[in-house]
């Protein structure tokens, strides 16, 4: 009964994941991807009718708004009941770089000396958590998916928009880490 | 209850997500360092497995659960708005460490400072509905 409390290697969780394409098509005839539920959301909590979404326009994805509820519950599940508390063994080149910039707890799936309810009025993480939440939600717009529609229900179907996305999510990662995110850190 | 199958197909994927340890912060780090091939492995067997199976779904035309035909609707290709979109994509991710998906499974598995980046990506998607047409594309 080991697995359900260990993590599981990329060739297991990864051709699992990949099941999702099949899935979605069988049980609902949809493809696969998350972020269009951020404009649902929109659609839902404003009442403004702009050309991206009209005000009613959520009532069409719903279905995919339960799916990302079912998500948040997986979260409850599997972070309460299937883990065994230990951390993730990190490539070393990443735990002396992130070492080098302060960040030494790696126990748990975020940086708890940049994620934590104390620093909620810091400059490091009004940029960290809502600007960078603000570029993943403009970004997967603009861009026409994430990670979910992009890089795996797209690039699945051979679609060159979702190439040409996953170099740009690529672009933008390689920058941020390299260039800007130590001085982030630093502040 | 016909949404009971999207809830139950969204726990499996939450479970995964977090078993897989894509949403971890660290592991989005190091996959930017290409210190590790773990994202590399997840990923890529994702969409290998994804690809086969749509080309089984093409190839014996299979049917959706209601005895539909499967429709597979392609991206809409918008060279300047994939790769500029992707680009603020990307700086978000390395960022937060964290997609769509996986800020909701975070939220779910105790981290609650993740709604702070829900909201700024509901904000960043409200705003791009805003400005959409002074975009180029």
């Amino acid at each position: 009964m080991d697995f359900i409390f260990s993590s599981w290697p990329w060739y297991v969780s990864g051709p699992l994941i990949g099941l999702m394409v099949p899935a979605m098509l069988y049980i609902g005839n949809k493809s696969f991807g998350v972020s269009s539920t951020l404009r649902s959301m929109c659609s839902m909590c404003v009442p403004l009718n702009v050309d991206l979404y009209r005000k009613n326009d959520w009532k069409n994805d719903i279905w995919n708004l339960v799916f990302l509820a079912g998500i948040l519950i997986g979260g409850i599940v599997a972070g309460n009941f299937m883990t065994d508390g230990s951390p993730i063994v990190l490539g070393e080149a990443t735990v002396e770089r992130l070492s080098s910039m302060g960040i030494t707890d790696l126990s748990s799936l975020l940086p708890q000396e940049v994620f934590n309810w104390d620093d909620v009025f810091t400059l490091r993480l009004f940029i960290i958590a809502i600007v960078g939440g603000f570029f993943v939600g403009f970004g997967a717009r603009y861009a026409g998916g994430c990670t979910s529609g992009h890089a795996i229900m797209g690039l699945s179907l051979f679609q060159l928009a979702s190439l040409i996305a996953v170099i740009g999510f690529f672009i933008g990662g390689l920058f941020m880490t390299y260039f800007m995110l130590p001085t982030i850190l630093s502040l | 209850m016909k949404y009971a199958k999207f809830l139950l197909l969204g726990i499996s994927f939450g479970i995964l997500l977090i078993k897989a340890e894509v949403v971890s912060w660290f592991r989005i780090q190091e996959m930017f360092l290409f210190d590790s091939f773990h994202m590399y492995g997840v990923i890529g067997s994702a969409i290998v497995v994804g690809a086969i199976s749509i080309q089984i779904i093409k190839k014996f035309n299979l049917k959706s659960i209601d005895g539909e035909p499967i429709v597979l609707k392609p991206k809409p290709l918008k060279k300047v708005g994939n790769l500029v979109g992707g680009i603020c994509f990307g700086l978000g991710w390395a960022l937060t460490g964290a997609c769509p998906a996986p800020l909701f499974a975070l939220t779910g598995a105790g981290y609650s400072i993740m709604i702070l980046a829900i909201i700024g990506a509901t904000i960043g998607t409200f705003t791009y509905g805003l400005v959409k047409n002074r975009l180029p594309h």
